[in-house]
C-alpha cells in the first residue's frame, strides 16, 4: 500500500476514534434521522403507492441532512489545540489528508444509515426482499458523493465563523444531481421497478458524480489546505 | 551550509503586508533567536517556513523536506481525545517514523509523560499537555526544529525539558528557529539573532554579549525607536 494510503487510513482511523469516543456528531445525526423518519410516518395518511412515490425523497433528504451534520465536523474537529496546522506541515499529502476526512465521514454516515434503514423499512413497512442488493449499491455511491463533497466544503470554510450556516448553502446546490439520481432510483426500486432503463441512467450519473468530485477534490485540496 | 534561505518574502493578508521584503539566512546548526515586537511578522514567517502558508512573492528554500522538520506553534498540536502514546502514534505514522511505538516510548520517557501513556491528552494538566506537545514536535528528530514562542505558558518543568531537548538536538547537529519574547531563556540557546520590525529583518547576525547582558539591547540600537 502506498505511503500516502497508509497515511489516509491512519487519518480515518484517528477520526473514527475520537467519534466512538465523544459521539459528538453521530449521535445528533442519528437521532435526527430517526425522529424525522418517525414524525413523517405519522404526519401524512399516504395510501401505499403514494408513499412510494416519495419514498425516495424522504430518504435522502433526511440522509442528506443527516449527513451534513456528519461532514460538517470532518475539519472543524482539527481547529482545538491547533491540530490541522500540525497536519498540513507534516509530510501527509493534502489528498491524504482529505480522503482519511472522507472515508472517515463516510462511515460515520453509513452508521446512521443503517440504524435509520430498518426503522424506515418498519414504519413505512417496505418489502425489499427482491431490491436490497441494489438498494445498498445506490446508498454506497450516493453516501460517498455526500461525504466528498461535503468533507471538500468542510475544508474550504473550517475557518469560517458562521461554518454550521455556510455549510448547507454550498454543498445542497452541488448534491442537486447526486439527490435527484439517488430519490430516482431509490423511489424506482422500491415501487418494484428492476434496476434497468431509467434506473440504470441514475447509476451512471451516480458513479460519474462520484468520480468527478472525487478527484476535483484530491487534486484541488492542496490549494485549499496551504494559502 | 544554509538550512533556511528566506529571499525577498513578502506576505499579504488582503492589502496588509505582514512580511515586506524579508531577507534571511539560518546556517545550518546553528539557533536562530527571531525576535520582535507582537504584530512584527515572526509568526507568519514560522508559518511560511513551515509550509502553512504560502509566500506572496519571494521564496524560501529550506535544506530538508517537510520529513525533516518538526514545528511547535502557538497551539499544542495534539488530539484531547486521544491518549499521549495515541497522539504520538498517529504523528510518527505522518511523519514516516521507523519503529513509532518504540521512538513514541522514548519521546513520553524523554518530557516525564512515560506513567501516564495511556491517558486522554484531555485529562492532562496544563503541562503535561504542553510537555506532549514537545514530545510531538521532537518526535521524529527533525534537522530543523521551528518553535513560535515555545517558552510561552511553560511552567518550570516543561521549560527545563523543552532547553534540555533543544540543548540535545543543537549538539546532534540540527538548526533551531525559535521566535520569542523570553529574551534571556533563548540567549541562553541561541547562537545567531535576527530582529523583524514590521514585516522586514533590520538585523541579523551572531549573538553578541551585548545582547546577551541586556535583552533591551537589541532593540534600541536596531528597533523603531533607535
Amino acid at each position: 500500500m502506498s505511503r500516502g494510503l497508509k497515511t489516509a487510513f491512519a487519518i480515518a482511523r484517528k477520526d473514527l476514534r475520537t467519534e466512538l469516543r465523544t459521539k459528538e456528531s453521530v449521535n445528533a445525526s442519528a437521532s435526527f434521522a430517526l425522529v424525522i423518519l418517525v414524525l413523517f410516518s405519522f404526519a401524512f395518511n399516504l395510501e401505499r403507492d403514494e408513499f412510494y412515490a416519495i419514498s425516495g425523497g424522504l430518504l435522502w433528504l433526511v440522509y442528506s441532512f443527516a449527513g451534513a451534520l456528519i461532514v460538517n465536523r470532518s475539519f472543524s474537529r482539527e481547529l482545538p489545540n491547533d491540530c490541522l496546522d500540525v497536519l498540513v506541515a507534516s509530510p501527509a499529502p493534502g489528498w491524504a489528508i482529505f480522503l482519511g476526512k472522507a472515508i472517515a465521514a463516510f462511515v460515520l454516515l453509513i452508521i446512521v444509515e443503517a440504524i435509520s434503514l430498518p426503522i424506515f423499512g418498519l414504519f413505512y413497512d417496505i418489502n425489499w426482499t427482491n431490491v436490497f442488493g441494489p438498494l445498498v449499491l445506490i446508498i454506497l455511491l450516493a453516501t460517498w458523493g455526500i461525504t466528498v463533497v461535503g468533507a471538500a466544503f468542510s475544508a474550504v470554510i473550517v475557518n469560517v465563523r458562521l461554518r454550521e450556516l455556510m455549510l448547507p448553502v454550498l454543498l445542497y446546490p452541488i448534491l442537486i444531481p447526486l439527490l435527484i439520481a439517488a430519490m430516482g432510483s431509490t423511489t424506482a426500486l422500491l415501487s418494484g421497478e428492476p434496476m434497468a432503463g431509467d434506473n440504470m441512467s441514475y447509476l451512471r450519473q451516480l458513479v460519474g458524480f462520484d468520480a468527478i468530485y472525487t478527484a476535483l477534490a484530491l487534486y484541488m485540496i492542496e490549494f485549499v489546505l496551504v494559502f | 551550509m544554509l538550512a533556511v534561505e528566506a529571499d525577498r518574502v513578502w506576505k499579504y493578508f488582503g492589502d496588509y503586508p505582514a512580511l515586506r521584503g524579508a531577507d534571511l539566512k539560518v546556517e545550518k546548526g546553528s539557533c536562530l533567536a527571531l525576535l520582535g515586537r507582537n504584530g512584527a511578522g515572526k509568526t507568519t514567517f514560522l508559518r511560511i517556513l513551515a509550509n502553512l502558508s504560502r509566500p506572496t512573492k519571494g521564496e524560501i528554500r529550506c535544506s530538508v523536506g517537510k520529513n525533516g522538520i518538526g514545528y511547535l506553534g502557538h497551539g499544542i498540536g495534539v488530539y484531547d481525545d486521544l491518549s499521549a502514546m495515541e497522539n504520538l502514534l498517529l504523528f510518527g505514522e505522518l511523519m514516516s517514523v521507523a519503529d513509532p511505538k518504540k521512538a513514541a516510548m522514548e519521546a513520553l520517557d524523554r518530557v516525564g509523560l512515560g506513567r501516564v501513556k495511556d491517558g486522554l491528552a484531555r485529562e492532562f494538566s496544563r503541562g503535561m499537555r504542553q510537555r506532549l506537545a514537545v514530545a510531538r514536535a521532537f518526535l521524529h528528530r527533525p534537522e530543523i526544529l521551528l518553535l513560535d514562542e515555545p517558552f510561552t505558558s511553560l511552567d518550570d518543568r516543561a521549560i527545563a525539558v523543552l532547553q534540555a531537548l533543544l540543548k540535545d538536538a543543537l549538539s546532534s547537529g540540527a538548526t533551531i528557529v525559535m521566535s520569542t519574547h523570553q529574551i534571556r531563556e533563548a540567549m541562553e540557546l541561541a547562537t545567531d539573532v535576527a530582529l523583524l520590525e514590521r514585516g522586514k529583518v533590520v538585523f541579523a547576525g551572531p549573538q553578541t554579549p551585548e545582547m546577551v547582558l541586556d535583552p533591551g539591547w537589541l532593540y534600541r540600537h536596531y528597533g523603531e525607536s533607535a
